[in-house]
C-alpha cells in the first residue's frame, strides 16, 4: 500500500483552564490542564474514509481543528503528503497546504456570512487563493461548483436565508471544493440536518468522493451515518483512540467494551419495542479522568489492572483496541 | 375509551402579508397507558402539536378551529389560570434541553416541592418524601443528598431524570415529551428512553413522544403518527409504518435512514425541501416531492383514508376510485 496521505502520530492538545493568577496565589490552587486529545495516531489512505466517532467531550473536534490546523498540537506530529503539516503551516508554504485541506463545519446556520451572496461565500476562497482572478471567470466557476453539489448556477445571486439547511450544507461543501482539495475534514456535517435531506447530503458527498478522489475526515456521534460513508472507524473516548479498525470488521465484531456499549446504545429500526438494558453511568469530568483505563469505571470487565494501568493501541486480531481485557483474553 | 382526543384542530400564525396555516385539520386520539410517537422533519408541525395541546402557543399563534378533549373535558378553550391546573396535574411536559427547563437559582427539591404541593393536597414534608421517591424512580443515585442540590451541579443525562421526575411530579395521566434525547449522548439517550418507558408504565400514564429519531420511535412507540407541512400524513401501528408504510412520504422518510444493520452503497433520497408554510403546494402537501404522484394529487387534498393496518392521507388508497397501490 501506498504511503497515507494524512499521517497522525501521538497528536495530542491540551488547554490551560486554570483559575486566574490571583486565585491560584490566594487559594493555593495549582494550575490545571484539560487534556483534550490525548495522543493520538492513524492514518487515512488517499481517497479513503476515516470516521471518528465518540460522544461529546471526546476529543473530536478538536483532532478536526488540529488537522486543518486551527489548534496547534501541544504534542506530537502531523504528516500531510509526506510533509510534517504544523511547520508548513508557520511558514509561506502554509498557504498552499491550507488549499488542499478544508473543512465543512456542522451548523449549516452559523458557517455562512447572511449578509454575502452565495457567489462571495463561494467565490472568496478562489480569490483568497489566487486560483481565479478574472471577475467573469468566477462567475462560471462558482456556477461549476454549484453544479457540482446539485444546486443551480442561477442560485449565486442568492444570499443564505433563502436556502433550506441542506442546500446550505451543500453550499458550504461547494465552498469547500472550490480550492481543489485533497483532504475534506467534515466535522458532523449532517447532524443539523432532517434525515431525508441528510441523505441527500450524504449521497453527494460519497459521489464528490468517488469522483474526485477525495480523502474525508469524518466526525459524527451516529454510528449509522458511520457506517454508510467510512473505510476506517476510529473510537474516542475521553481523548484517546479505544479502538481503530475497518467499518466491516468494526460493525460485525467490536472489541472494544465502549464500542460494544455504543453499538448497543443505537435504538434498532426493525427491531421494534425491544427492551435494553443501557449501560450505565455517564462521561467523567475530563478534567479529572479516572486513572488507568478512563472507561474503568463505566466497564463490566475492569479489573484491578484496568484501574491501575493505562492500556496501549495495540494490534489485536487485525485491529487495534486499547483495553487489557481484549489483549489478556479475558473477552473475545 | 380514550384519553386524549384532538379533533380538527386548526393552528393559524397571523402575518404581515396574510395567514400562516401551520397546523392544518389534525385529528388523533390517544388511549390511556399508550405512548404515541410523533415523527417529522423539522417545521412539520410537530412541536407546535404538543404546544397546542398544553396550551402554550407562542402568541400571535392561536388555534383556529378543531378541539382537544383530556378525559371528556375539553380543554383549548380553557382560561390561561384553568389551563394552569391541567398542566402538571394532567398533563405533564418534557422539554429537549433540560437545562432550560429547570430554574437555576432553585435546588431541584424547591422546585419538586412547589410543583408537588400547588397541585396536591400534601404538607411540605410529605411533598419532600414524595420527591425523594421520584428522584430514586428517576435512577438519581444518593437522593436524599442530591435533592438539595442546584440543576448546574447535576450532568446532562442527571438532569433530564430531574425534568422527567417533575413532569411525573402531580402524576398526570399524559405526558408530553418533546424531542427528550436529543440534547443528550446516545449512550445517555438508551438509559432515558428505558426510563420514560419504566415510569410512564408503572404509573400508568400515556406519553405522546415528539421526536425526529425514528430509532427512538421504533423502540418505544406504540402507536406513530408521521407529519408533512402541518399535517397527519400518516398513523398507525409502529411496526406497520417502519416496515411497511403506505404513504410515499413514510416509504421515502423510512428509506433515507442509514440502518446501522444494514449496508447501502447509496441512501435513497427524497428530493427538493418541505414547503415552506406560505408556498404549500395545492392538492397532496407532499405532491411536487412524489414520485407516484398523478393528476387527482395536484388538484385535490387527501383526507386520511384506510390503508390496510395504518391511516394514510393519500389516494393511492382510495378505494372508491379504484386505484390501490
Amino acid at each position: 500500500m501506498s504511503e497515507a496521505l494524512v499521517q497522525a502520530r501521538d497528536l495530542a492538545r491540551s488547554f490551560d483552564v486554570s483559575p486566574p493568577l490571583l486565585n491560584r496565589m490566594l487559594e493555593r490552587r495549582p494550575r490545571q490542564w484539560l487534556h483534550a486529545v490525548d495522543g493520538v495516531s492513524f492514518d487515512i489512505q488517499r481517497g479513503q474514509t476515516l470516521a471518528l466517532v465518540g460522544e461529546s467531550g471526546c476529543g473530536k473536534s478538536t483532532v478536526a481543528k488540529l488537522l486543518v490546523g486551527l489548534y496547534e498540537p501541544s504534542r506530537g506530529s502531523l504528516n500531510f503528503d509526506g510533509q510534517d503539516a504544523h511547520a508548513a503551516y508557520r511558514t509561506a508554504q502554509g498557504r498552499s497546504l491550507r488549499r488542499r485541506i478544508q473543512m465543512i463545519f456542522q451548523d449549516p446556520y452559523a458557517s455562512l456570512n447572511p449578509r454575502w451572496r452565495v457567489e462571495d461565500i463561494v467565490g472568496e476562497p478562489l480569490k483568497e487563493h489566487g486560483i481565479v482572478t478574472a471577475e467573469p471567470d468566477l462567475g462560471l466557476r462558482v456556477g461549476e461548483l454549484l453544479r457540482s453539489v446539485g444546486l443551480s448556477p442561477d442560485d449565486m445571486e442568492k444570499y443564505p436565508h433563502q436556502f433550506s439547511g441542506g442546500q446550505r450544507q451543500r453550499i458550504s461543501i461547494a465552498r469547500a471544493l472550490a480550492t481543489q482539495p485533497d483532504f475534506l475534514v467534515c466535522d458532523e456535517p449532517t447532524s443539523a440536518l432532517d434525515v431525508s435531506v441528510q441523505a441527500q447530503v450524504l449521497n453527494i458527498m460519497k459521489d464528490l468522493q468517488r469522483k474526485q478522489g477525495l480523502t474525508y475526515l469524518f466526525i459524527s456521534h451516529n454510528l449509522a451515518v458511520v457506517r454508510h460513508v467510512a473505510d476506517q472507524v476510529g473510537v474516542m473516548y475521553l481523548g484517546r483512540l479505544v479502538e481503530l479498525a475497518g467499518k466491516q470488521q468494526l460493525f460485525a465484531q467490536p472489541r472494544h467494551p465502549y464500542t460494544r456499549m455504543l453499538l448497543d446504545a443505537i435504538p434498532k429500526m426493525h427491531d421494534t419495542g425491544r427492551a435494553r438494558t443501557p449501560v450505565q453511568g455517564e462521561v467523567p469530568n475530563p478534567l479529572n479522568p479516572p486513572a488507568g483505563c478512563a472507561f474503568h469505571p463505566r466497564c463490566p470487565h475492569a479489573n484491578a489492572r484496568c484501574k491501575a494501568e493505562r492500556p496501549a493501541l495495540l494490534e489485536i486480531g487485525g485491529t487495534r483496541v486499547a483495553c487489557h481485557a481484549v489483549e489478556e483474553g479475558r473477552i473475545s | 375509551m380514550t384519553l386524549l382526543k384532538v379533533e380538527n384542530l386548526v393552528v393559524e400564525f397571523p402575518h404581515r402579508r396574510g395567514t400562516l396555516r401551520a397546523l392544518d385539520d389534525i385529528s388523533f386520539q390517544i388511549a390511556p397507558g399508550e405512548i404515541l410517537g410523533v415523527v417529522g422533519e423539522s417545521g412539520a408541525g410537530k412541536s407546535l402539536t404538543g404546544a397546542a395541546i398544553i396550551g402554550l402557543l407562542e402568541p400571535p399563534g392561536r388555534i383556529v378551529s378543531g378541539q382537544v378533549v383530556l378525559e371528556g373535558q375539553r380543554i383549548d378553550n380553557l382560561s390561561h389560570e384553568q389551563m394552569r391546573h391541567i398542566r402538571g396535574r394532567k398533563i405533564g411536559a418534557i422539554f429537549q434541553d433540560p437545562l432550560t427547563s429547570l430554574n437555576p437559582l432553585y435546588t431541584v427539591g424547591r422546585q419538586l416541592v412547589e410543583t408537588i404541593q400547588a397541585h396536591l393536597p400534601v404538607n411540605a414534608a410529605e411533598a419532600r418524601r414524595r420527591a425523594i421517591g421520584l428522584l430514586e424512580d428517576t435512577g438519581i443515585p444518593a437522593a436524599r443528598e442530591r435533592i438539595d442540590h442546584f440543576p448546574h451541579q447535576f450532568s446532562g443525562g442527571m438532569r433530564q431524570r430531574v425534568v422527567i421526575a417533575l413532569a411525573l411530579a402531580a402524576e398526570p395521566k399524559l405526558v408530553i415529551a418533546d424531542e427528550p434525547t436529543t440534547a443528550l449522548d446516545v449512550s445517555i439517550q438508551a438509559q432515558i428512553i428505558a426510563l420514560l418507558k419504566r415510569v410512564c408504565r408503572e404509573r400508568g400514564a400515556a406519553v405522546m413522544l415528539i421526536t425526529h429519531d425514528m430509532g427512538v420511535i421504533a423502540e418505544t412507540c406504540d402507536r406513530v403518527a408521521v407529519m408533512y407541512a402541518g399535517r397527519i400524513a400518516e398513523i398507525g401501528p409502529v411496526h406497520q409504518i417502519i416496515n411497511q408504510p403506505a404513504h410515499p412520504y413514510s416509504m421515502g422518510l423510512m428509506a433515507a435512514i442509514p440502518d446501522i444493520a444494514v449496508d447501502r452503497e447509496r441512501l435513497h433520497q427524497i428530493d427538493g425541501a418541505m414547503p415552506r408554510l406560505n408556498a404549500i403546494p395545492t392538492g397532496c402537501a407532499y405532491n411536487p416531492r412524489c414520485p407516484r404522484a398523478f393528476d387527482r394529487c395536484r388538484v385535490e387534498r387527501p383526507e386520511l383514508l384506510d390503508a390496510g393496518a395504518t391511516r394514510a392521507a393519500c389516494w393511492l388508497h382510495d378505494a372508491a376510485a379504484g386505484v390501490t397501490a
